[in-house]
């Protein structure tokens, strides 16, 4: 079970409000991301959890109990931190066996878990080497593999994938999301990678500034934003927002349409007017990068190849059916 | 430096070039050094194997090895031996064992921890004759010392250190001078211990004392050999806390090595055999470091 609730949950530093009252449901099993820009307080909220910060107000419950007054190690939870935090002179073995034997579980019974855990993460071969022989992508497995011997109610990671190349990235990223599949243990994980967060989540939980802006699936989030921010940060390449006119047609202070929803018409006459400033070519895609004179700079997406260069004129017409309406202060118009 | 020394294969001439730059270079300073080191351990080596006495000038004669037989006979050699191994190992003992608690207590967040520190790395640079003096005269003095009237309001019969427990009372005042070196060594060390260790430790649920065991003191294994290394070159010469504070005894019993030749050559007046001290104290420091070397030098391997 690793079913866990926030209740108004606050953090101030001195007179800094870090969290300004977070109220979250993660239901068990769930993978629950939380994503937002730098010093948003996703990391503290998430260290709030493991108990390595103390709250300022609110209530924690993990499986409907308070647990604000509990020390990390009693909450059931393990965490995987941004450097790994492994042990460098303890062995590959050692590091995983650490909180076992912290535990004061018997020598055969933590080998015999250590060794299933190592074989989980294909990490058998480097039982006895030693943190700093191991590659980047070795050192994470050995960091999960601490989390998961201790069959936690649920797993904490911070930013874990943040210091590996992309190319490992992407694979770790398959890799840990299988592994939580297959445990089914709850995970809350912490990254300011908008594609992490969308490929790996059941649920995303957007913060910006201390708040929480919008929870939901991650396909929620991408076709129903709440409001201008989570728009902005959901999606790549950026949503575009357009004021004035065209706004004000659709009875909106601004409108949104993502790049892939703008249909591109190399001599069309209607919908906005342009010139391409930059058009990327990358195969699959073709991104355009267009001056729209008073609209400001708009991002359209082509799916496959498109032979248009910069300097080329061409028009933009949004999908009616996926324009993105916002009121003046930012929340999202329905209906 | 390898390079420099043994130049692996044929260089590009503008390589040569530079390399002969460089080490035309840095002849002057190495070639200084080099007579600086060379010029007294030849003096050292010529007036061991002579007689050569200050109070009968002129004659000066060649006698071979006989001044380190009259060395290494005497029976003060083993017993200042003992003594400097004593001295070493015991302020190497306190120095470590002290020093650690006492870093981890500067390494906590307190009011004033910068003055507090300042305080603690005081006596490191207090010369080693003052705080021999101070120690003397205003704390271990049996009359009017600290120490004394401590005891006496107590009711105890104050302790007449360098009568006593001399070779204690110098192993204190060194332990004393050699503390803060030991504590700021130990405290950077620990102020590089990643945060995140400590709180995976503490997820892992490692209790202060597992925590301070299994992650803080391996983490303190390179230092501590560090100090141990550094802190033994400088014990093996003690003198001049010594020399203030007993004269070497009473008897021999606070003599080290460094103090005997000392007395040989200007107590005795025994050029000669002062110098064949010497030199067999250069063997003494090397053995030493040998070992240590080998017993904690592992250590410092990355």
């Amino acid at each position: 079970m690793g079913q866990i609730t926030l209740q108004g949950v606050q953090k101030s530093f001195g007179p800094v409000h870090i969290i300004k009252g977070a109220d979250l449901d993660i239901a068990d099993g769930s993978f629950v991301v939380f994503v937002g820009p730098s010093g948003c307080g996703k990391t503290t909220l998430l260290r709030l959890i493991a108990g390595l910060e103390d709250v300022s107000g609110g209530k924690i419950l993990i499986d409907g109990k308070n647990v604000v007054d509990t020390p990390p190690a009693k909450r059931g939870l393990s965490m995987v931190f941004q450097s790994y935090a492994l042990y460098p002179h303890m062995s590959v073995r050692g590091n995983i066996g650490f909180g076992l034997k912290m535990a004061g579980l018997p020598k055969d019974e933590i080998n015999r878990k250590v060794e299933a855990a190592a074989a989980t993460l294909n990490l058998t071969p480097y039982l006895d080497r030693k943190p700093r022989e191991l590659s980047g992508g070795q050192r994470q497995r050995v960091a999960i593999g601490r989390a998961i011997v201790r069959e936690p109610k649920a797993f904490l990671f911070d930013e874990p994938l943040s210091n590996l190349d992309a190319a490992l990235r992407v694979q770790m990223r398959i890799e840990v999301t299988r592994l939580q599949k297959q445990l089914g243990t709850t995970a809350i994980y912490v990254t300011h990678d908008q594609v992490e967060a969308m490929t790996m989540a059941d649920k995303i939980v957007v913060l910006n500034g201390g708040k929480i802006e919008q929870y939901g699936s991650p396909l929620e989030l991408y076709e129903r934003p709440a409001n201008l921010f989570v728009a902005g940060f959901i999606g790549s390449p950026r949503m575009n927002f357009v004021t004035g006119e065209p706004a004000l047609q659709k009875a909106a202070a601004t409108i949104g349409v993502r790049p892939e929803h703008l249909k591109i018409e190399r001599d069309g006459a209607g919908g906005w007017q342009g010139t391409i400033a930059v058009a990327e070519h990358l195969g699959s895609d073709t991104f355009l990068y267009v001056d729209a004179g008073p609209l400001g700079m708009l991002t359209a997406r082509y799916i496959g190849e498109l032979s248009l260069h910069a300097g080329d004129r061409v028009s933009l017409v949004p999908d009616p059916a996926r324009i993105h309406r916002f009121d003046e202060s930012g929340n999202a118009l329905r209906g | 430096m390898a390079a420099f020394f043994f130049p692996a294969e044929e260089k590009p001439v503008a390589t040569r070039q530079t390399q002969f730059l460089a080490r035309s270079l840095l002849s002057p300073a190495v070639g200084l050094l080099f007579i600086w080191m060379i010029v007294p351990l030849a003096l050292t080596i010529y007036f061991s194997t002579l007689h050569y006495s200050l109070l009968d000038p002129g004659s000066e004669s060649f006698v071979g090895l006989e001044n380190f037989r009259y060395f290494l006979t005497d029976p003060a050699f083993l017993a200042s031996l003992q003594n400097t191994l004593v001295l070493v190992g015991s302020v190497l003992a306190l120095t470590i064992l002290l020093g650690i608690p006492l870093a981890l207590l500067m390494d906590q967040p307190v009011i004033g921890r910068n003055f507090v520190r300042l305080m603690v790395i005081a006596p490191f640079f207090v010369m080693p004759t003052v705080s021999a003096l101070v120690w003397k005269n205003l704390l271990m003095h049996p009359v009017s010392g600290l120490f004394a009237w401590l005891a006496s309001l107590f009711g105890l019969t104050p302790i007449d250190w360098f009568n006593d427990v001399p070779l204690f009372a110098v192993i204190l005042i060194v332990t004393w001078q050699w503390l803060p070196f030991a504590t700021l060594i130990l405290l950077t060390a620990l102020q590089s211990l990643d945060e995140e260790q400590k709180e995976a430790a503490e997820m892992d649920g490692a209790s202060a004392v597992s925590t301070f065991i299994y992650i803080t003191l391996p983490h303190l294994a390179r230092p501590i050999t560090v100090v141990i290394l550094i802190e033994t070159i400088f014990l093996l010469t003690v003198f001049a806390e010594i020399f203030v504070t007993t004269g070497g005894g009473p008897g021999l019993q606070t003599t080290n090595i460094a103090f005997l030749i000392y007395s040989q050559a200007l107590i005795q007046f025994d050029v000669g055999s002062a110098s064949a001290g010497g030199l067999v104290a250069v063997v003494i420091a090397n053995i030493v470091a040998f070992f240590l070397v080998r017993i904690v030098g592992r250590n410092l391997e990355a």
